[in-house]
This record gives C-alpha cells, structure tokens and sequence, in this order.
C-alpha cells in the first residue's frame, strides 16, 4: 500500500468528482420529467398536454362539406391552397354549432387583409404580386378581385385604372 | 418582433445580439489566453515566466466564473440553465459547450489551482484561525500530506493536467468561434477560419491581460516589477500577435478575392458603420500600433522604463483592438441582413439589462474575484512572504 501513501489527497480530490457525478444523477432522476424522451428530445406528456387544450381550427374539409360552391371556386384559383381558416380566421366554433348561423363568422376587411401578403416589399419574390399604396386607393380589394380566385378576367373600370398602378407580378 | 409582418429577416427589425454577446467572447477569450500564458511555465518550462504563473491561473479563474454570466444575463430565465446538463441535446453546439466549460472549470483550473497551492493550503489550516481557517481546513480535503514525494507526485499530476488544459483552453474558445463561424445564413461570421482567429485573438488579449495585471498589481505592491519576465511575456505576445494578425489577413485576403454575392454589402459597411470600430480602433489601433510597438521593442535596445511604458500602452491597446474584434464581429455580424439591402443601427442602452452600466459591471466583477481570491491563494512570487515552510519529509 506504499505505492498509495501519497495518492490520498488526489483520491480525496478524485472522490469529490464520484460524489458530485453521483448527486449530479440523483438530482437529474428528479428533476427530469419522467416522459421525457419517450418519442424524441422533448417531454412526451407535451403531446398529451396539447391535445387536451381547447381547439379552434375546424381545418379546411370542415368548411367545403358546407361551401362546396366556393370550395370549387377556390380551387382554380391562385388562392387553391390558401387555407380557408388563414383569413376567416378559427371558425370550430362555427363549423361544431348546431346552428352555424349564430356562429356566423366576420367578414375580413379585404383593404387590411390582403395587404398582409401583398404588400409591395422590395424583400419579396419579384413574382411574386405585391401591391403599393397607389394600386386603386380609397378601394377594396375585393370590389375587382374575388378573394377566393383573385385573378381577373378582364381590366378594372378605365376610369379608376387611368389614376393608378397595376400590381408588379403576377397576373394583373 | 411586434408589429413586423410579412417578409423580414430577424435583424432588419433590432439586434438580437447586444454588448453582453460582445463580453461573452471576449471573456472565455481572457481565460484561455491567461490559461496559455501559464502553461508556458509548466509545459514549455520557460522559467523566466513564472512570477506570473499562479496570477495567470487566478485572472483565468476568475475570469471563467464570470464567462457565463452575459449569457445568463441575456437569455434571462438563469434557473432554466442546468437543463442543459441534465438533458443535452447532441446537436447542440451549446448545450456541449456546457461540458466543455464544466470540464475546463473543475478538472483543468481548480484541480491545478489545488494541486498547485496544496502545500499553502495546509500550512494555512494549520495556522489560520476562526472561518478563514476553516476554510483552508475544508480545502485541504483532510489531506495534510505535503511530504516531498507526494508535492512531487502533484507536480507530475499538475504537468499532466496543464497537457489536457491546453487543447481544452483551445477548445473553450475555439467553440466560441465556432459557434459564429458555422452559421452560414451570416457571410460575415460564415468563415472556417472563424474558430482560429478566435484562439489566436483570445490568446493575444489573455497574455496581454496578464502582463498588465502583473506590472499593475507588483507596482500596487511597491515591488520591483521582473523585466526579464516582463520581457520574456513581451516576446510570447509579439509572436503569438503576428500569427493572429496573419490568420485574420488571411481571412481578410481571402473574402476579397472570393467577393461573393455578400462582399459589396460587407464591403460597404465597413467603410461606411463599421469605419471607427473595425478599421480606426480594430486594424490601426488595437493591431498595428501595438505591433508596430511591440515591434520596436524586440528589434532596438531601448531602456528599462521606455520598454515597460511600451509594454503597457501595446497591451492596453491589444485589450482595446480584441474588444473591437469582438463588437464588430458581433454587433457588425448583425448590422445588415441576408437581403443585403440596406443597413440597421445599434443602439446602447445605459440602464437596462443589456445596457452599458451591466456591461461595465461584468467587467468589473472577474476583478473582484480576483481581488478575493488573491487574499486566499495568494500568487505572488516572494513565496518568503507566505511564510510556508519547507515541505515535510
């Protein structure tokens, strides 16, 4: 045992190390929840948890089992695979009622709306169709585009089109 | 990010990233760099060196308490921070980070400050009275053995660790540069000499930490400050700063040719936001000058008192120039976006969690431990004035 004679203080050093690694443990068992790691990096009982929350959404088939006629419309359009739910906003409430009508939902402001996306941005895809603040002012969108197809057919009223611009991109 | 819709990217609206991310490498960079200046002692056996060895272990002690502080400081929430611990995530740069600072922190600088001051500490628990003594008491380990072989065995054990601190200090702070280095939606840090630079600048702004503190400290003392030490740290400084002035040309030299689609941006705002704290205090105050200095230094005899004030104004200036380095990799890093179209603004705050008072604070405070753990350990180089005897047989 000679050999260790001089060894004891780097033991004792060594030993706080074990010690340390072994609270290290101990409080890890209790502090890491116990679902942690069940289906990947994150606590399992999250998925529970967020399940168990209140929804919302009634998600896009909700809605075209009652509006067929726009469903239809819609999915020609430009707008095919804009959910419906991302400008009409959570409508559970509306599509789960007995009577949808009480529930009715408000009908978005298209000047504010639309501007969300199509706001000219010199950031955006150059075809991507944007909009400035002199494209037909003191009008609403959707008094030339149909909001569910917004591509026209034909140009809007000579008048009002004299006094502004077309939007960059896309299909004016 | 209230009121911002539709196409942005994250630094065209404010800055993430504010002074504390600036301190944070700044810092490791200090310890890693003070741990290197102490390794030349131990490993290199450069004796002329050794005044400073157990301040350089000390200042990067110090200093490595506080390096994650900006940090805690920033992302707020300090109690979420041992989750990192208890559930790394392998794919985190951060979260492996963690380990490396826990390894550096307890295997690498306590347990060489330990083995290093064992025989003071047992000398103190014996002589030392009241809670100081205890103290002493609790850090000997109940070990009082300071026999000739076993302080032999704790100088091969302290060479040993002093071999493992070194590609440690390396990877301290080579992660740092890593983490900036790796992220390649930013052009500006987007570089794999990024980890390089880093360790080389760290280096340079740690020995030159340690100089200072060493010529302020035995000037405070009223002692005669070593020049044959002081030079000798001079000489280490001047060629380990010509090997980080190369890498970081290199990496210059090495955008302009390359002049991707970023460079006109980059290329811009350098000469334009970035003028004052990259080229003014970065390149011609805080690298030239003091190499230019250090330079003068090295090739002309000039007399005892001319070197030392060279000394202090090139190590003083390095500090500064590293801190450039630093804000203008950080806060320049985030200056422009990826659309490269236009420029935003930092703006200091004084008062506020991330403002300039907080800065100066964590600045000052790896000084106070220092302050405190010199009254412990102390490292001053007249060991005659610890009064600790001989070792016993």
């Amino acid at each position: 045992m000679s050999a260790f004679k001089n060894t004891g203080h780097l033991l004792r050093f060594a030993g706080l190390f074990v010690i340390a690694f072994f609270i290290f443990l101990i409080v890890r068992h209790f502090v890491v929840p116990k679902s942690f790691g069940e289906y990947g990096h994150y606590r399992g009982n999250a998925i529970k948890e967020d399940a168990a929350r209140p929804s919302y959404y009634a998600g896009h088939e909700a809605c075209e089992g009652c509006h067929s006629d726009v469903a239809d419309k819609k999915s020609h359009g430009k707008h095919a695979h804009v959910n419906c739910e991302a400008c009409h906003g959570p409508q559970l409430a509306h599509a789960s009622a007995d009577d949808p009508s009480k529930h009715k939902p408000v009908l978005p402001d298209t000047t504010v709306l639309c501007k969300q996306c199509h706001a000219a941005s010199a950031a955006k895809p150059k075809n991507f169709p944007q909009v400035g603040d002199d494209h037909m002012p003191g009008m609403a969108c959707k008094d030339c585009h149909n909001p569910h197809s917004p591509a026209m057919d034909q140009a809007p009223a000579e008048k009002t089109a004299s006094t502004s611009k077309a939007p960059q991109g896309g299909k004016k | 990010m209230n009121g911002v819709e539709g196409f942005m990217y994250p630094n065209e609206i404010g800055l993430q990233w504010s002074i504390l991310i600036v301190l944070y490498p700044y810092i490791t960079g200090l310890v890693a760099g003070a741990f290197i200046l102490a390794s030349l002692v131990r490993i290199f056996r450069v004796e002329a060196v050794r005044p400073t060895y157990r301040l350089a272990l000390l200042t990067a002690l110090s200093f490595l308490l506080v390096a994650p502080l900006p940090l805690q400081l920033h992302l707020g929430h300090p109690e979420r921070s041992p989750e990192m611990y208890f559930t790394p995530h392998s794919t985190s740069a951060m979260a492996m980070f963690g380990y490396v600072y826990l390894w550096y922190l307890m295997a690498v600088l306590v347990f060489e400050i330990w083995l290093d001051y064992r025989a003071e500490i047992v000398h103190f628990s014996k002589t030392k009275k009241g809670l100081v003594g205890f103290i002493y008491k609790v850090m000997t380990l109940g070990s009082t053995n300071v026999s000739h072989k076993a302080l032999e065995l704790d100088e091969k054990i302290g060479w040993i660790v002093t071999l493992i601190g070194i590609p440690s200090a390396f990877i301290l702070h080579g992660y740092v540069g890593f983490i900036f280095g790796s992220i390649k939606a930013n052009p500006w840090w987007n570089s794999p000499l990024m980890p390089v630079v880093f360790i080389f600048s760290a280096m340079v702004s740690g020995i030159s930490a340690v100089m200072l503190l060493y010529m302020a400290t035995t000037k405070l003392r009223g002692l005669k400050i070593d020049i044959a030490c002081v030079d000798t740290i001079a000489m280490y400084l001047f060629y380990t700063f010509i090997i980080d002035f190369a890498v970081e040309s290199l990496d210059l030299i090495h955008r302009i040719y390359e002049a991707d689609e970023s460079f006109r941006s980059l290329n811009f705002m350098v000469h334009t936001k970035l003028y004052i704290p990259h080229i003014v205090i970065q390149i011609m105050l805080g690298t030239l000058t003091p190499l230019i200095l250090l330079a003068i230094t090295q090739l002309f005899k000039l007399p005892e008192f001319v070197r030392k004030r060279i000394y202090v104004i090139a190590g003083s200036l390095i500090m500064v120039g590293v801190f450039a380095m630093r804000w203008n990799v950080v806060i320049g890093g985030q200056l422009f976006s990826k659309s490269f179209l236009g420029y935003t603004t930092y703006k200091l705050a004084l008062v506020t969690k991330e403002g300039l008072l907080a800065a100066i604070a964590l600045c000052i405070l790896p000084f106070i431990f220092l302050y405190a753990l010199q009254h412990f350990l102390p490292p001053w180089p007249e060991k005659d004035n610890t009064g600790v005897p001989e070792a016993t047989h």
